[in-house]
């Protein structure tokens, strides 16, 4: 730990300075794309007339390795120190939003789910749960603990993405093997209970789509016996390594005030050291029947965001590892006429039972008026879904908070007067799924 | 709000009620309902800041979200105040005592104008903007209104109700011509 010096002095003192420089020479470059495209033509290296020394702009993405899809960034460059930036995105949007508009409830977690692909199971939660409060049906205790387990096993699943999207960023390229080998063995136990390795659709308004197969508990066990030592090997491999710590200790600084004004939630404002989850303080689901720590950050730095996400496997893990003791019996879905299809032997022998299916199926189950938003702790911070209804039985309006899209906000702030080497560990420890930004 | 002296101000809170209509209940001087236990303020354009910044001291310390809604399609509404075709919806969330709260702004069809909460909170750029693209409804004041996920030439606003769905024209290599 050589560098704990540097770290604990740009702590308070200096936060201050930090946010007032926000107002002053902000971090965030306000910049039309014709401008950009225009400067990039009249010359490559262009002299803005904000400082007097020569800033440089340079567009990196929207197709580069680092970037995680398609996020372009507009730097403003002095050298190789980046001063102001400013993340373009929209390259991914595909409307969502509209054609939730289009689709019934029933169809609606199909739509969600393509959203956040690192973690779709936590997108379809928190529809579920939004039109679950607009119809206000409760649902059976099964499905609760169903869906906490299988969110949890989302989020080990999307942390360990992160863990090997962050290695390979700062250069240790063998951890993005290990990293999406754990993670295939998480999407194998996903395939075996929802039959598809990602935009599962299992999370429905009303429970889950399938009870638990057979035989679910030996795989959990296998995955909660597999993991743990995996990721000591992550430790000795990245945690504990001097280069490392160099890399990530001290860069991107953010302290709990910038973190809390920027709208920043998850491991962003964690990292901070202010201890904030909606697992905890709102909890959900039957999250406060479960034993599990908050984990929080020190310095607010990359590294902090990375040793969060590493130690939340750990405690979804827990989480795992209860829901597998504590596994309640009883229906997988609500048994509400309303909003569950009748059983598929109910269709051979009951003409009522085949007209409920086909209603249900084709015109979808009306929704009373009002509006209504659930958050849910996602991997990525506070995802909140917003629905509108008419009493209709497709949604007036849908509006998805994604936290990537939001946590993007910071990335101005994060890379201020850093490397452009550091900007790629910015980038990669804010994890934004663009996905979830553009929608 | 804050005008008169600290003992006069629950008085002039219950005069504002009367203006606003008899059984119409207000808080932090504006109307406010409860819906799925969730409440809900209903300030005007003008009032929002005020709103906000008593919001704030109350310790309402994070925006979550700003979501525009075109109720052009809905059915007639029950609000406290006069219905207008736009809404812009502000997510606020208090740490301290765990606690949410929706403010709805309406605004007019003609004008569909809100001042922005940039300077109080700094997280309401992206979202802002995110609104102003899809529904073009304006924030006064913000640093940098532009469209966001839409492509900067792009002509309307695609989360408006009369805006179609429809289709884009494909041209295929070597498709016989029209007509």
């Amino acid at each position: 730990m050589t560098t704990t010096e540097d770290r604990t002095e740009s702590g308070s003192a200096e936060s201050s300075e930090r946010v007032r420089r926000r107002g002053e020479d902000s971090a965030v470059l306000r910049m039309s794309e014709a401008e950009v495209a225009q400067l990039a033509l009249d010359a490559p290296e262009v002299a803005l007339a904000t400082n007097t020394e020569e800033r440089t702009i340079m567009n990196m993405g929207p197709s580069h390795p680092s970037t995680h899809g398609v996020l372009r960034l507009v730097l403003e460059l002095e050298g190789e120190i980046v001063k102001r930036s400013k993340p373009v995105v929209g390259y991914l949007h595909t409307g969502m939003e509209k054609t939730a508009e289009e689709l019934t409830y029933m169809q609606g977690s199909t739509n969600v789910t393509r959203m956040d692909y690192a973690s779709p199971l936590f997108s379809e939660l928190a529809f579920s749960l939004t039109v679950e409060k607009l119809l206000e049906v409760e649902v059976p205790e099964r499905a609760t603990w169903i869906r906490m387990m299988m969110c949890e096993l989302n989020r080990m699943s999307s942390h360990l993405l992160f863990m090997a999207t962050n290695g390979m960023d700062l250069g240790a390229v063998s951890m993005m093997i290990y990293g999406w080998r754990e993670r295939e063995e998480v999407l194998r136990f996903f395939e075996m209970v929802t039959g598809l390795r990602m935009n599962h659709n299992y999370i429905r308004p009303g429970g889950v789509a399938a009870d638990l197969p057979d035989g679910w508990e030996k795989e959990v066990e296998r995955l909660l016996a597999m993991i743990p030592p995996r990721l000591e090997e992550y430790d000795v491999l990245m945690t504990g390594q001097p280069i490392w710590r160099e890399r990530l200790q001290g860069v991107g600084v953010l302290n709990s005030e910038e973190a809390l004004a920027l709208s920043a939630t998850g491991p962003i404002l964690r990292s901070t050291g202010y201890a904030w989850d909606l697992r905890r303080d709102e909890p959900y689901l039957a999250y406060d029947q479960v034993d599990f720590d908050v984990v929080v950050g020190t310095y607010g730095d990359c590294f902090d965001r990375y040793a969060i996400r590493l130690n939340e496997i750990r405690e979804s893990m827990r989480i795992v590892q209860q829901c597998l003791d504590m596994m309640p019996k009883g229906d997988y879905r609500v048994q509400d006429k309303k909003v569950t299809p009748p059983p598929r032997a109910r269709i051979d022998e009951s003409m009522e039972a085949l007209i409920h299916h086909f209603k249900i199926f084709t015109e979808g189950f009306k929704v009373p008026e009002g509006d209504a938003y659930v958050a849910v702790e996602s991997p990525r911070g506070e995802l909140g879904c917003y629905i509108v209804s008419d009493g209709g039985p497709k949604p007036y309006r849908m509006h998805i908070r994604g936290p990537s899209f939001i946590n993007l906000q910071t990335m101005p702030h994060l890379m201020y007067d850093g490397l452009i080497a550091d900007g790629v560990a910015v980038i990669s420890s804010v994890d934004p799924i663009m996905g979830e930004v553009d929608r | 709000m804050a005008e008169e002296e600290t003992p006069a101000e629950a008085e002039e809170t219950e005069e504002e009620a009367a203006d606003a209509g008899p059984d119409v209940p207000t808080a932090y001087g504006v109307p406010v309902t409860e819906s799925r236990g969730q409440q809900t303020l209903h300030p005007s354009a003008e009032e929002l800041h005020a709103t906000v910044e008593a919001l704030q001291a109350e310790g309402y310390d994070q925006l979550m979200d700003v979501i525009g809604v075109d109720y052009l399609t809905h059915g007639a509404r029950e609000l406290p105040v006069e219905p207008q075709r736009f809404e812009v919806v502000y997510l606020l969330l208090n740490h301290a005592k765990r606690e949410r709260m929706t403010v709805r702004v309406q605004c007019s069809e003609d004008e569909p104008t809100v001042p922005t909460l940039f300077d109080h909170f700094p997280g309401a750029e992206t979202p802002e903007r995110e609104a102003y693209d899809m529904l073009g409804i304006t924030f006064e004041g913000h640093p940098d209104l532009c469209r966001i996920l839409m492509p900067e030439d792009w002509v309307g606003h695609p989360l408006r109700k009369d805006y179609a769905v429809g289709s884009i024209p494909v041209q295929f290599k070597g498709a016989p011509a029209r007509r």
